[in-house]
């Protein structure tokens, strides 16, 4: 089954302490200095929203957000455009692209170091639910190629927990916990 | 893009309401029309306007990032969406709720393409509509199709057509209302969707309704066409009536409504209604956009005479079932409640208390209240969504609707489930205190996504709820019932104009910088259906608004007289006792301090007003006949397409309707009122332009109209392969011939049509 539309978001360290109007500035300088593969357009402020997408980078082919959809906030990617010749391809740009993204916000000045990857949990779904819905009973073959991907990427099926999102309503996929520290550099190089 | 929307479109295939999917059929083939360059752009943006979307900031590929004016460089260089809109960049999907009703699938499918096809938000408007943003024009059939399966259609959502007929949230369960508008609104909204008499209007149309006259809730005096219910005791009976209102309208410019008719028959709403629209795109203005709303040609000619011309137009309209097809169940109750009527618990909770004070209010049916989700800006999430289907399906028979406040309500909870209403509204973040006070300010989209927006709008409309929500317990009682709007630009969708503290965008230039504004609107009347529109007072610094807020609050507090309102305590210390209250705070400060002032709330970019788009509000003025014609060709461009999967009847079939189409486009420029019957059509079209040889070719003569005479000679016969391909070649050739035969015409037969505002 082809799957596109893939999203990941990494959670944060501390979201507590994220003062989401700093990422403002931020993302309306990466528009300024197109500092992504895909266009940047424009900012979506949704902060005043309780469990929303909180501060949005537009894109054309993908969306950049400091997301908090569940009250959990994380960095995450939404790739709009079609991607890649295989799932396989997919799952790797669209980890690389948020762990990408996160390094950078991890290393603006103006955030002062407020945004960081917690380095163990993320969460990868399927943002159509024609091409992917819970229930569906080609899953089993989906969680097949999840679980190779991350056993693949993360060193071993031992090293990693995947558990699959289970309410029919929601947009399939796996939330993902590393039973170790993600080297957020030397998976950003094995994705690459 | 999405991958998955042939498998939407396989998926849905005969499962949709037939008009409503042959409307999203319609619509793909035009956007595969305009792909191939055989749609003109002008056409295929008021074809898409017609089908609610509409356009967004920044999609002419121009963006200000701050410093300078950066072009967006949008992968597809192929066709364009519309004068100035490029193909691939996102825009916005407006969707009709008709009185704002909703159930709960319908929420659940909102929710979906909202977190599928937009940003992960949906926007209730000032209109009752919902709006999706960042959408692509070619996910729009698969949002129109999965919209379609729960009932809803984004038809006539924007252009120059009968906008959403908005009601009163309350209505059927107010204690003060004359009688429930409900059904007269869903008759209307379906009546007038698609009539042919409201597709020749030279801009838009909005329609309203209320049960009462003192409350604002319908607002219908600020409409092109206010309903009010009403009723009267006639021979000991009572007689129930519509108070008919006309010619209301905000814009750059706002005119309350006049009336038209204090007590119409409701068998009369549907025809009267018909008989404005025709009024109305008889001799509403075409050419000058600023003057071609109703209220224009209403004040123009005097309510004496406008009503003359619609009653007697009214006389000649041919009988039509619909008018009083619905009027039986118009009597009838049409909501009932789940759960028995029973007393609320004791429940021990300051925020329920809170919320309970300002958020519900009380039915005519005794035990059941209305309760009011605040939504912050207007926006909804896809789990609050959810989360409200979810509480709408356990409590209630899904009795939800959108406000034009930019809420929702659930009507017909019992007090019995109030405590667990609130649970799930607070675990959602939809518990917030406030509905209708001080605190829910309503905003337009403004700089956010508008392309007219001057002023950010819903940045000030966030400021102000933070600082508001902050001190609110503390404002005096005085303060907390005002009412603040807010529009980033004139053209008032923020409906600043009937709000104590009205605000919209203007820009200045300072110190050779542009600096962001709001003028200021003092006074608006809310109550009595927006009774009365507030008065401009001052330009004033974005920046400077939240000040400006709170000195003229504290002002109205210590200096009002006993019982004053806010509108009459404006009225009575004057324009220049406010400027000089506030008359500080135009000013921008020099010196370094002034940089914060040439920035707008919540965005941190140097502001410009150098990338306002030419916006589809001041978009095409083109003919009906044009339209009408790109319909024939859409026609005979499905024909074709039939003809190549070997569908050979259904070919010939569509060929030969493609020529009755354009036939009757050149009809209708003489005779209006031709019926779409084959009959009427060919024989008018013979006496009209075939007779009198206008139709004829210099060189072929009246060689085309006989395609048309032959293919209607033959209609109902069997077609083969070859004479539906024949066919196929002749309608094409003969919408050609119209074409020519409406340019040799002359510019002075052409009633024009279809303008665009938002």
């Amino acid at each position: 089954m082809e799957l596109q539309h893939i999203n990941v978001k990494l959670y944060l360290e501390r979201p507590e302490a994220v003062k989401l109007e700093a990422v403002v500035p931020v993302f309306h300088e990466w528009i300024q200095q197109q500092v992504c593969e895909e266009l940047l357009i424009d900012v979506a402020d949704y902060r005043h929203l309780h469990g929303g997408p909180g501060v949005v980078l537009v894109g054309h082919q993908a969306d950049y957000s400091i997301d908090n959809t569940d009250n959990r906030l994380g960095v995450r990617y939404n790739r709009k455009a079609d991607y890649g010749e295989s799932n396989r391809d997919r799952f790797s740009q669209a980890l690389h692209a948020a762990l990408r993204a996160c390094q950078r916000l991890e290393s603006e000045a103006q955030l002062g170091g407020m945004i960081r990857f917690n380095r163990r949990d993320l969460r990868l779904f399927v943002n159509d639910r024609m091409l992917a819905s819970i229930g569906s009973s080609r899953n089993g073959e989906v969680q097949r190629e999840l679980g190779g991907f991350f056993a693949s990427v993360l060193g071993g099926e031992a090293n990693f927990e995947m558990r699959v999102e289970s309410d029919p309503r929601r947009l399939f996929g796996v939330e993902v916990r590393a039973l170790a520290p993600i080297d957020v550099n030397g998976l950003i190089s094995t994705l690459a | 893009m999405k991958t998955s929307n042939t498998l939407w479109k396989e998926r849905l295939s005969g499962k949709l309401p037939s008009d409503l999917g042959r409307e999203v059929d319609i619509f793909e083939t035009q956007i595969a029309l305009r792909k191939q360059g055989r749609v003109e752009e002008r056409l295929f943006a008021e074809a898409r306007l017609r089908r609610g979307v509409y356009g967004q900031r920044y999609d002419n590929g121009q963006r200000h990032d701050g410093v300078k004016v950066q072009q967006l460089s949008y992968p597809g260089q192929g066709p364009t969406k519309g004068p100035h809109t490029l193909w691939d960049a996102p825009g916005m999907q407006r969707i009709k709720i008709p009185f704002g009703g909703l159930n709960a699938s319908q929420l659940e499918v909102l929710a979906e393409l909202a977190e599928e096809y937009s940003d992960g938000v949906a926007h209730i408007t000032t209109r009752q509509d919902v709006q999706l943003h960042f959408v692509h024009v070619e996910d729009t059939p698969t949002v129109m199709r999965r919209l379609a399966a729960v009932g809803i259609t984004t038809r006539e959502a924007c252009g120059n057509t009968v906008r959403n007929v908005t009601a009163c949230p309350y209505a059927g369960v107010c204690p003060d209302e004359a009688f429930d508008v409900t059904p007269y609104a869903r008759a209307l909204s379906r009546f007038l969707l698609g009539h042919p008499d409201c597709q020749d209007f030279g801009r838009k149309f909005k329609p309203a309704f209320s049960g009462c006259r003192q409350h604002a809730c319908g607002l219908v005096s600020m409409h092109d066409l206010g309903v009010v219910a009403e009723t009267r005791v006639v021979d000991g009976a009572e007689k129930r009536g519509l108070r008919l209102l006309v010619g209301g309208g905000l814009g750059s410019v706002p005119y309350q409504a006049k009336l038209f008719d204090e007590f119409l028959a409701p068998e009369e709403l549907l025809p009267i209604a018909q008989a404005i629209a025709r009024v109305f795109a008889r001799l509403g203005e075409k050419k000058n956009r600023n003057r071609a709303r109703l209220k224009f040609l209403v004040h123009d000619l005097g309510i004496e005479k406008f009503r003359e011309l619609v009653l007697e137009e009214r006389s000649i309209l041919p009988h039509d079932s619909r008018w009083a097809d619905y009027l039986a169940e118009a009597m009838r109750e049409t909501e009932l409640p789940l759960a028995a009527p029973d007393a609320m618990p004791e429940v021990d909770s300051e925020p329920f208390r809170r919320w309970l004070g300002t958020n519900t209010r009380g039915q005519k049916q005794a035990g059941y209240v209305v309760a009011t989700v605040t939504l912050p800006l207007g926006d909804v999430t896809p789990t609050q969504l959810r989360a409200l289907a979810d509480v709408a399906r356990r409590l209630t028979r899904e009795t939800i609707r959108t406000t034009v406040e930019q809420n929702f309500v659930i009507r017909w909870v019992s007090k019995r489930d109030l405590p667990a209403l609130f649970e799930v509204l607070d675990s959602v973040g939809l518990g917030q205190p406030g509905a209708g006070n001080i605190v829910d300010v309503v905003a337009c989209p403004g700089t956010d996504t508008c392309k007219l927006g001057i002023s950010s709008s819903r940045g000030l409309a966030a400021e102000l709820r933070t600082r508001l929500a902050v001190t609110s317990l503390q404002l005096d009682g005085a303060i907390q019932n005002l009412h603040i709007k807010i529009s980033g630009c004139f053209n008032s969708c923020g409906q600043h104009h009937v709000a104590d503290l009205g605000f919209y965008g203007v820009s200045r230039k300072v110190s050779g910088y542009a600096v962001p504004h709001f003028q200021v609107v003092l006074g608006g009347e809310w109550t009595n259906n927006g009774g009365s529109y507030g008065l401009p007072m001052i330009a004033v610094p974005s920046r400077n608004i939240p000040e400006l807020v709170q000195r003229v609050c504290e002002h109205y507090v210590t200096t009002r007289m006993s019982g004053e309102s806010f509108k009459q305590f404006i009225k009575r210390i004057g324009k220049a006792a406010v400027r000089e209250l506030v008359d500080d705070l135009a000013r921008v400060p020099t010196g370094q301090e002034n940089r914060f002032y040439f920035s707008d709330w919540g965005d941190p970019r140097e502001y410009s007003i150098d990338d306002i788009g030419v916006g589809e509000c001041a978009g095409e003025v083109i003919s009906s006949f044009e339209f009408d014609l790109a319909a024939a060709e859409r026609e005979v461009f499905e024909a074709q397409l039939l003809l190549e999967r070997g569908e050979v009847k259904p070919a010939g079939e569509t060929a030969y309707a493609s020529m009755l189409h354009a036939a009757k486009a050149l009809v209708k420029t003489e005779h209006w009122d031709i019926r779409d019957h084959a009959d009427d059509i060919v024989s008018e079209f013979r006496k009209r332009f075939f007779d009198t040889e206008r139709f004829f070719d210099p060189f072929a003569g009246g060689k085309f109209a006989q395609y048309l005479f032959g293919a209607h000679a033959k209609a109902g016969l069997p077609y083969s392969a070859e004479t539906a391909h024949h066919l196929v070649e002749e309608a094409q050739l003969f919408i050609e011939a119209s074409h020519t035969c409406y340019n040799r015409m002359g510019p002075q037969v052409r009633p024009v049509v279809n303008v665009q505002p938002a």
